[in-house]
Parts: C-alpha cells; structure tokens; sequence
C-alpha cells in the first residue's frame, strides 16, 4: 500500500520535474524583457497547526495570521493562494498523518507549520524526502533546517536572539564582568544559558559566576546576595517570566541596580506587571515588536485587531511573514512547482516583513536582526 | 557577605520551621501527617495578601485575617476530613492520610480557580523598613520573622508542658483510648490541635508573603515538601526539632548557594537529612517513644 503511494508519488514527482523543465525552457524563450501582465500563480499550500488541544491558543494565532496574509496577497492578483488547513494537536504521529495527506491527496505545492519543533522533527523529514518544501513558522529547536534542504523557517531562534541582546548591552554600558543566572530545570533556559555563555565567551566577557535556580523557587536571595557581592556589570537571567519577575523584584530590593540581560521567555508585558519598578532596566531580544513604529507594522496590528479583536503576538506575526515570504517566492517561481518553489524559497534575501529585514541563510535559516527591547517608563521600548 | 547569607538563611530557616510547627503538631496527636497543611498554608498567604493589597489594611489584619481563615479551614478539615475515619474498626490507619492528601488536591485547585496562575504580588509598606548595622542591610521584616518563629515556638511548648489542655493533648498523644477513659474530651482536643496547628500554617504564609514579596497557588507542595522533611529530620512530633531543623535547613540551602554551588541547594540539604537519619533514625530530638514500636 504505502510502496504503491511512494511509488504514484515518484512518478508524479518525475512527471512534475519533466514538464516543469520544459515549462522553464519555455519561459526562458518566451519571457520578455519588460514584465507584461501574466496569469496569476495558483497555489495550494497546506497548514498543520494545532487546533484542538493544548496549545491551541497557538495555533489560533498561526492560522490567523496565515488567513490575514493570504487575503491580502490573493487581493493584490498575481498569485492566488488556497490554504488547505489541517490539524495535529501537537502530536507526532497526527502531524505526520496530516502531512502526508497534504502532500499526496490534497497534492499542495508547499506546507506551513508544523507547530512544535518536536513535530516538525517527523514531518520534516517526509516532506524532504517528497520534495515538499516546508517551512516552520514556530519551531525554534537547533537543527529543524538541517533536517533536508526543502525545510525552512522563519522563526527566530533562541540561539540569534539571545546574542543581538548581549551584544548591544554590552556596547552600551560597556560591560566587562557578568553574572549568568538561569533555570536548570527546563529544556528552554537551559539552551537560553548556553546562548548566553557562549555569547559572553564571544565577547570575551568575564563570568564572575553561573547561578542557577529551579522552577516555582520562592527564594532567590542566597544567589542574589552572592552575585551582589561580586559586583558584575551586568545580570545575564535565562528565565520565564513567572521567575524572572520575582528574580528581578528580589535583586533590585537587595540592592542589584545593574541591567538585566534575557531571554524570549522573558518578553512578556506579564513581567511588568508581576515585577511593577524593579523591571525597569531589563534588555530582552524579540523577533516581533508591535510598537515599533514603522508604517507595515501599525498597519498589519491595526489590520490584525480588525479581524481578530486581539493584537496580534509573536507567532501570528511570524506566520503573517512567512505566508508573505510565500507568495514572493510563488511570484519569483512563476509556476505553482515544488521544486521550483524550493529554489526560488532558498533565494530570499532581504524581505522586508512585519518582522523586519529577512533573509534565508545557506541552510535556509533565519538571518534577522531581532528588536532589542528594554523595559522603561513601565513599557518595553526599542533598545538604541 | 557571610553576615547577609547568614540572615538570609535565618529568615529562610525561620519560615521552614514555622510550617513544619505546624506538621509536627498534627503529627504529635494524631500520628499522622497532615498532607493538606501545606494547602491550608497557601491559604493564608492568599488571605493576608488580598487583606494587604485590596483592602489596604495594615499587617495585624492581615495576620489576624489569615489566622482566622485557616483555623476555620482546620476545623473543616477536623470534622468532615478526618473525624469520620476515627475510631472506625477494620478502617486502615492510612485512611486519614489519604484523606488529608485529597484535601490538598482539592485546596489546590480551588486556589487555581479563586487566584489564578502565577505570582502575585505581596506588597506592603511595612516590608520595606530596613535599616544598617555596619556594611549590612538588614530588613525589619527578617527580625520580626525570627521573633515570631521563636515566640510561637516558645509559647507552644509551654502551652504542651505547663498547661492543663497541653497535658491532656500529650495524654490523647500516648492512648487515645485511655485518655478518653481518663476523662480526656479527646475529640475535643484533637479539634483544637488541627486548628492550631492550621493557625500557624496561615502566619507562615504571611509571613512567607513578606519575605519573598510573592505567593502563587503551588506554593504550598514546595514549602509542604520542606516542611516534611523538616520534621522527620528534627524528631517527629517534637517542637524544639521542628525550630532546629528548619534553621539547620533554611542556613545549609542559603550557604551551599553562597560557599558551592546553587545546583546542590537541595541535594545538599536532603544529603545532611539522610545522614543524621542514619545516625540518629528517630531525628535529632525524637526519643523513641513507647507508642513507635507499633
């Protein structure tokens, strides 16, 4: 059964590869110098993403932003998007089973999503070796795109933001001494830790000291005394703000007046209002901003509140963008093709998204420079 | 730096011991361990922090609120969570155990739907008097904790030693059987050691609310767990163990972090209890009472 899919599969692949080589000759010989008015590019592309379940409040967001772009982009006439939208409640075994009815029965030219980096790490490698080009748009582990050279994603990870909010902290305060501490009892600050060391190291800063904590800690005072008493010129925390907070409310009542350095888990506006003053100072890394004042932003946010009633966060920018991303890279392909759309997809530099500037880099990762927050005046502002 | 790490963990030290009051007394009447009391607890720091935060009144009430709310807590838990198990024939032992610990599922959840996830802020004015001895800073707050953990140390031992009522509660202790043949009001008594006992879980989590300036819903399983371990490393049931134990655990976290390493922080102390067990299986203060071969 499943030999005879693969099989059906191989032979559309090739049939697709074949008359896509003609086509490109075609267009070669054909295609003018000045761009006319052609046909619009139709596409089907398909989404996993995690509509029931937990975790859903995610994949709300994803999707909506996915609705929103296509939209926009089918509105503007040159390529025309279907979305074909299915759901993997965030397990393994149901995205896999979803993508592989993508690839072969709704035959979409390109998925989006999965949710999580732990189901891109089974659906990534089907549609690789189908010759789909997929591309995450939330998946933030180390080696989603080494999996195959059709993944891709938009979505910046722990190990580049971490470091852009490093290194612009150090340049402003000129910062020779740190203290690093982080949560070793979690997957995500521990990985934020090791961005965080290694950025430090880079920057040939000197650790005074590496404290840790654990999840649900009341009492941070001990390691706070003690990084107090080595006076760094700066705190580095790997932290989710539930900690994070009351690390930062119990450092600025013992007398810690440095700046604070963190992670995304630490860019909540939760962390304002559980820390209230002491959050003042704190420097965070964000692919996505959505005060910082450039017409694309205001408008998408506005466009966004419209439609959703909500504004929009982190992950429904980011799908906003890569459904853009997209259908730019439809337009360059000319052809609703999925190995064409690979090519034209690992061609993208410089986008210019809601995120930002934004270019695939060689193994078709992020290149972005992240928005590097601080918090004053009781708001995250943009870090200069 | 050593002074500031030293009153770090007296202050630390101080609130363990205050919980685990609360643990040993039950433990001491009833023989067993009170699972809700880390629950009831969490209560309290809630109570005083809605008194000190949305009211706006001042620390007494919020002491005096919280010391109310979870007395009554007490004396739910006695009688419709632990009293009907008693005196029941063929029943487990166990049964009260179980009991206590479906109470603090139920507490938990409760204080999910009430409160919410997450921290909350504890502020009050009075946490931010502070004054200088020499180079170090040391905060109103962190006395009066010490003061009252050893008050209500004090006072508890007298009440047991000196007074008609603790007699009578060290008598239902040994038998309850004889001592209600003696005349001893047991389930009287024992009401009224649920409720004390509950009423010192709501100081500690005032008290906690101070120190931290934070409480959440989960706070009680992290503080219960410390408080346990407490009394099994003091002597089950004693209240000198319970004082010692809490401020030998709260210094050996707060220096393990200073002098080594705070990923020891609770290996070390759990380390420390394993050892003095193994010297010493009743606790530093238990004595081997007639009533533990059982």
């Amino acid at each position: 059964m499943s030999r005879s899919i693969r099989f059906l599969c191989l032979a559309s692949m090739l049939g697709f590869a074949l008359v896509f080589m003609g086509a490109a000759k075609d267009a070669h010989k054909a295609s003018p110098p000045a761009r006319t008015r052609k046909p619009p590019v139709d596409a089907k592309i398909g989404v996993i993403s995690i509509i029931t379940g937990q975790g859903a409040g995610y994949g709300e967001a994803i999707t909506n932003g996915f609705k929103l772009a296509r939209d926009e982009v089918n509105a503007k006439g040159n390529v025309k998007i279907e979305l074909v939208i299915e759901d993997s409640s965030g397990k393994q075994e149901q995205a896999l089973a979803a993508a592989q009815k993508l690839i072969n029965s709704s035959q979409v030219v390109a998925i989006l999503g999965p949710t999580l980096s732990t189901e891109m790490k089974v659906v990534g490698p089907e549609a690789n070796a189908s010759g789909v080009p997929i591309m995450g748009t939330s998946t933030t582990a180390a080696g989603i795109t080494q999996i195959g050279k059709y993944v891709f994603r938009n979505s910046l990870p722990e190990s580049l933001a971490i470091p852009a909010s490093v290194r612009k902290a150090v340049k402003k305060y000129n910062i020779r001494k740190v203290a690093i501490l982080y949560g070793n009892d979690d997957v995500f600050t521990k990985s934020g830790f090791d961005s965080m060391k290694k950025a430090s190291e880079d920057l040939k800063l000197d650790i005074l000291t590496v404290e840790t904590f654990q999840k649900g800690q009341a009492d941070y005072k001990a390691q706070l005394t003690k990084i107090k008493n080595l006076s760094p010129d700066a705190v580095f925390c790997s932290a989710l703000y539930e900690e994070g907070a009351v690390i930062l409310s119990q450092a600025r009542k013992i007398g810690i007046k440095t700046p604070f350095v963190g992670g995304n888990g630490f860019n909540s506006p939760k962390v304002i209002e559980i820390a209230k003053g002491a959050a003042e100072g704190l420097v965070v890394a964000t692919p996505w901003f959505a005060d910082r004042n450039t017409p694309k932003v205001t408008a998408f946010v506005a466009r966004y509140e419209k439609a959703y009633g909500k504004k929009p966060d982190q992950f429904a920018a980011q799908a906003y963008d890569a459904l853009y991303i997209m259908a730019e890279a439809l337009g360059n392909a000319g052809k609703a093709d999925r190995k064409l759309l690979r090519d034209s997809l690992a061609g993208i530099r410089n986008f210019d998204g809601v995120l930002g500037k934004f270019s695939f880099d060689a193994e078709r990762d992020v290149v972005m420079e992240p928005n590097v927050l601080i918090i004053k005046g009781g708001k995250f502002q943009m870090f200069k | 730096m050593f002074a500031e790490q030293l009153i770090n963990g007296i202050t630390l030290g101080s609130i363990y011991a205050v919980v685990a009051l609360g643990y040993t007394l039950v433990f001491g009447v009833l023989d067993i361990i009170n699972m809700a009391h880390g629950e009831i607890f969490m209560f309290g720091a809630f109570v005083g922090m809605l008194i000190v935060t949305k009211v706006h009144s001042s620390l007494g009430i919020a002491f005096a609120g919280a010391i109310a709310s979870t007395a009554a807590m007490g004396y739910l838990l006695e009688r419709f969570a632990l009293r009907p198990l008693r005196g029941k024939s063929g029943g487990s032992p166990l049964a009260p155990l179980i009991s206590t610990i479906g109470v603090s599922i139920i507490l938990e959840n409760v204080a999910h739907k009430l409160f919410g996830a997450g921290n909350h802020l504890f502020e009050t004015p009075f946490a931010e008097i502070r004054f200088d001895v020499g180079p170090v800073t040391v905060y109103l707050v962190q006395v009066v904790i010490l003061a009252i953990s050893i008050l209500l140390m004090a006072g508890l031992s007298l009440w047991l030693r000196k007074t008609r009522a603790g007699k009578a509660l060290r008598a239902t202790a040994e038998n309850l059987e004889t001592a209600a043949l003696m005349g001893v009001a047991t389930n009287r008594i024992i009401t009224a050691t649920v409720v004390i006992a509950s009423a010192m879980g709501g100081v500690a989590g005032v008290l906690v609310g101070m120190a931290f300036n934070y409480i959440n819903n989960q706070m009680g399983l992290a503080m219960g767990l410390k408080g346990l371990a407490i009394i099994i490393f003091g002597g089950m049931g004693s209240v000198g163990g319970a004082m010692a134990g809490g401020l030998i655990l709260g210094l050996s976290e707060t220096l393990v972090v200073a002098y080594g390493s705070s990923g020891y922080r609770d290996a070390i102390a759990f380390v420390a209890i394993i050892v003095v067990l193994l010297i010493k299986p009743q606790g530093l203060f238990g004595q081997a009472l007639p009533g533990t071969e059982r």
